[in-house]
């Protein structure tokens, strides 16, 4: 699979590619604990987007409520091992199961009715907001007041409790990044990839083709799903707790798609693109609003707002098709 | 629990139904005329809300009267907001719209963020807590807050205004006509456009007036934005997008089940209920209650 893969990408992408990933590797020898942890961030945003761009990316379908299955695979595993003492790689299977239901779930009513374009979306507000609320009300989670995870090693040690340092969890997050790169290409390129842009371009001529779209979309809706709630596992682990106010907020879902926007949508290197601007950027924004003394909490958010308006009317395929075409990349990848 | 208690929360969720729908008024002949989904709604309600409590505090303005000044101000915004920035994107996909729309809210709620914070702000009013005690038969009386029906009579009154606007003009129908047949408009001559441009400032008017009310009703935060947002759009999509009297059926539906649901279940529960009522909706009635199919 990587074979054909690698045979797929352009001599230059592929020297290019192993640069940036060696550059990465090494990184945490020479940088500080704070470029670490926007690193950190830049990876997480980059395989969330990258999770998200499956639905709208390659299959058209707008997801504006990804904090559902992000949330739902943090709060899974992170209860699983507060409550039952389940480490988070037994809890990872079952994080992602309930992700994949309530996609599941949101598919079916979705597809089924042909509810489509903002309707869809707005569905998936909705979901996410029920899942806000019905956390905010559910006691074993800790309800609005939270959940925290023991910051003790435990038992298992740094590698089967994910209780590690800053370094752990940059390796793993430039892993998971790689592995959802690695993936959605592979899916990209894949039968399913195929069908999956027919029914983004047009859902009826896809379907006069025999294409079937429901499950075509179904599959995005679950393989998103799946990827999402991995996220939040990492998540849950990453920053040790939870509350239902931020993890299933709307601004999370908007924060979510960012990157791909940004970067570009239905690409592959959108998502890691997009996650590499925007996140160092908004983090620089607050250290510079705090270095200056200012109060501002939205100023992050605003930039972000700013960014989105101008590239969806100046660039609405974002910034990778573009560049991609200064670095003299020939291959079409989206 | 006393039936007089059951009137009473279900009279208050009319009457705060009656605001709502005007607010999902304006989204509702946005979607409408400009087939745009304004994402930034609740945005803008939250928006005229904070406009309306600066003029209460600093001139000491009612905000019953401050809505009229609110509402011409939200339709200037309106038709500029339209003649700028979305005009050009009335032939681009519906998901580029939408994220237009998302960055446009995120500015705005987290602009209002920066500037008043995110506490909680009350319009002291001097006859916020005025009430009409009307006597039943099952022993205690019901009591109307005055405010309330203050508000759902002015929500009423601008309703009409819009809709004998749309009814009895020639721009009113002219614009109807762009939402009936938009080449058809085109070809008879009409500045689509311009229509549309005002129709977004007609849009934002309703909901500049709707926020005004809601002052006197509810304390104003940022937080309130996208939940309105999603109010409005649950509104609408049980009244049926694009049908104005929808709007309304649906704000007064929307707004006795929450109410009815924070009686009898928890008020943190109550935008659970209008979330079943939605999927209700979209499931078995996809063009909502009042809307035509395929519309």
């Amino acid at each position: 699979m990587i074979a054909t893969l690698l045979k797929a990408t352009p001599p230059r992408a592929r020297v290019l590619l192993a640069l940036l990933l060696c550059v990465l590797l090494v990184a945490p020898a020479f940088a500080d604990r704070y470029v670490v942890s926007v690193l950190v961030l830049v990876f997480w945003f980059a395989y969330v987007g990258q999770a998200w761009n499956v639905m709208m990316g390659f299959a058209g379908l707008l997801s504006l409520g990804h904090a559902l299955y992000v949330g739902l695979g943090a709060y899974v595993s992170a209860a699983l091992f507060v409550r039952l003492g389940i480490g988070p790689w037994a809890g990872l299977p079952v994080a992602i199961l309930a992700s994949v239901a309530v996609g599941a779930a949101v598919g079916w009513l979705g597809f089924r009715f042909r509810i489509e374009g903002v309707y869809f979306a707005l569905l998936t507000i909705a979901f996410a907001e029920v899942a806000r609320i019905g956390f905010d009300h559910l006691a074993w989670t800790g309800g609005a007041a939270g959940l925290f995870l023991p910051v003790s090693t435990g038992g298992g040690g740094a590698w089967w409790n994910l209780r590690g340092g800053p370094v752990f969890f940059y390796y793993l997050a430039l892993a998971l990044a790689c592995i959802a790169f690695v993936l959605c290409a592979a899916l990209r390129h894949s039968p399913l990839g195929y069908r999956w842009l027919a029914v983004r371009e047009d859902p009826e001529a896809a379907r006069a083709l025999g294409v079937n779209v429901f499950r075509a979309r179904m599959a995005a809706v679950l393989v998103s799903a799946a990827l999402a709630s991995v996220g939040g596992v990492f998540y849950a682990f990453y920053y040790n707790n939870l509350f239902p106010s931020q993890t299933f907020d709307v601004a999370r879902s908007i924060e979510i798609i960012l990157a791909p926007i940004v970067g570009g949508l239905g690409t592959l290197f959108g998502p890691i693109l997009g996650a590499f601007i925007l996140t160092p950027l908004g983090e620089l924004l607050i250290a510079l609003t705090e270095k200056a003394g200012l109060n501002a909490p939205g100023t992050k958010a605003v930039f972000y707002g700013l960014c989105l308006i101008v590239i969806i009317t100046l660039a609405p395929n974002g910034v990778w098709p573009a560049l991609k075409k200064r670095l003299g990349i020939p291959q079409e990848e989206a | 629990m006393s039936p007089s208690i059951v009137i009473e929360v279900a009279l208050q969720g009319l009457l705060m139904g009656l605001v709502y729908g005007l607010m999902a008024l304006g989204l509702s002949v946005i979607f409408g005329v400009v087939r745009v989904v304004n994402f930034a709604h609740g945005e803008f309600a939250v928006l005229a809300m904070y406009t309306a409590f600066v003029l209460f505090t600093a001139l000491r303005l009612d905000p019953f009267l401050a809505m009229l000044p609110v509402a011409a101000l939200f339709f200037v915004i309106g038709y500029a907001l339209q003649a700028t920035l979305i005009n050009p994107f009335i032939d681009r996909p519906e998901h580029e719209q939408f994220i237009l729309l998302v960055g446009v809210a995120i500015i705005m709620v987290n602009g209002l963020l920066m500037v008043f914070g995110p506490d909680a702000r009350h319009a002291n009013l001097s006859y916020s807590f005025d009430s009409w005690l009307i006597e039943t038969p099952f022993g205690s009386p019901v009591i109307v807050d005055k405010v309330r029906a203050y508000a759902a009579g002015a929500a009423l009154v601008v309703c009409g205004l819009l809709f004998a606007f749309f009814r009895y003009t020639l721009t009113g129908t002219a614009i109807r006509a762009c939402a009936d047949n938009l080449v058809g408009a085109a070809v008879v001559g009409l500045d689509v456009k311009r229509l549309y441009a005002l129709t977004f400032g007609i849009g934002l008017a309703c909901v500049g007036a709707a926020g005004s009310m809601m002052v006197a009703l509810t304390d104003a935060t940022p937080m309130l934005a996208p939940s309105f947002t999603l109010l409005a759009f649950t509104i609408v999509i049980v009244g049926g997008l694009g049908s104005m009297a929808g709007a309304l059926v649906g704000g007064v539906l929307i707004g006795v089940a929450e109410a009815m649901a924070s009686l009898f279940v928890a008020p943190s529960m109550k935008s659970m209920v209008s979330f079943a009522l939605l999927v209700a909706v979209l499931a078995v009635r996809p063009q909502g209650l009042l809307g035509r199919r395929a519309a």
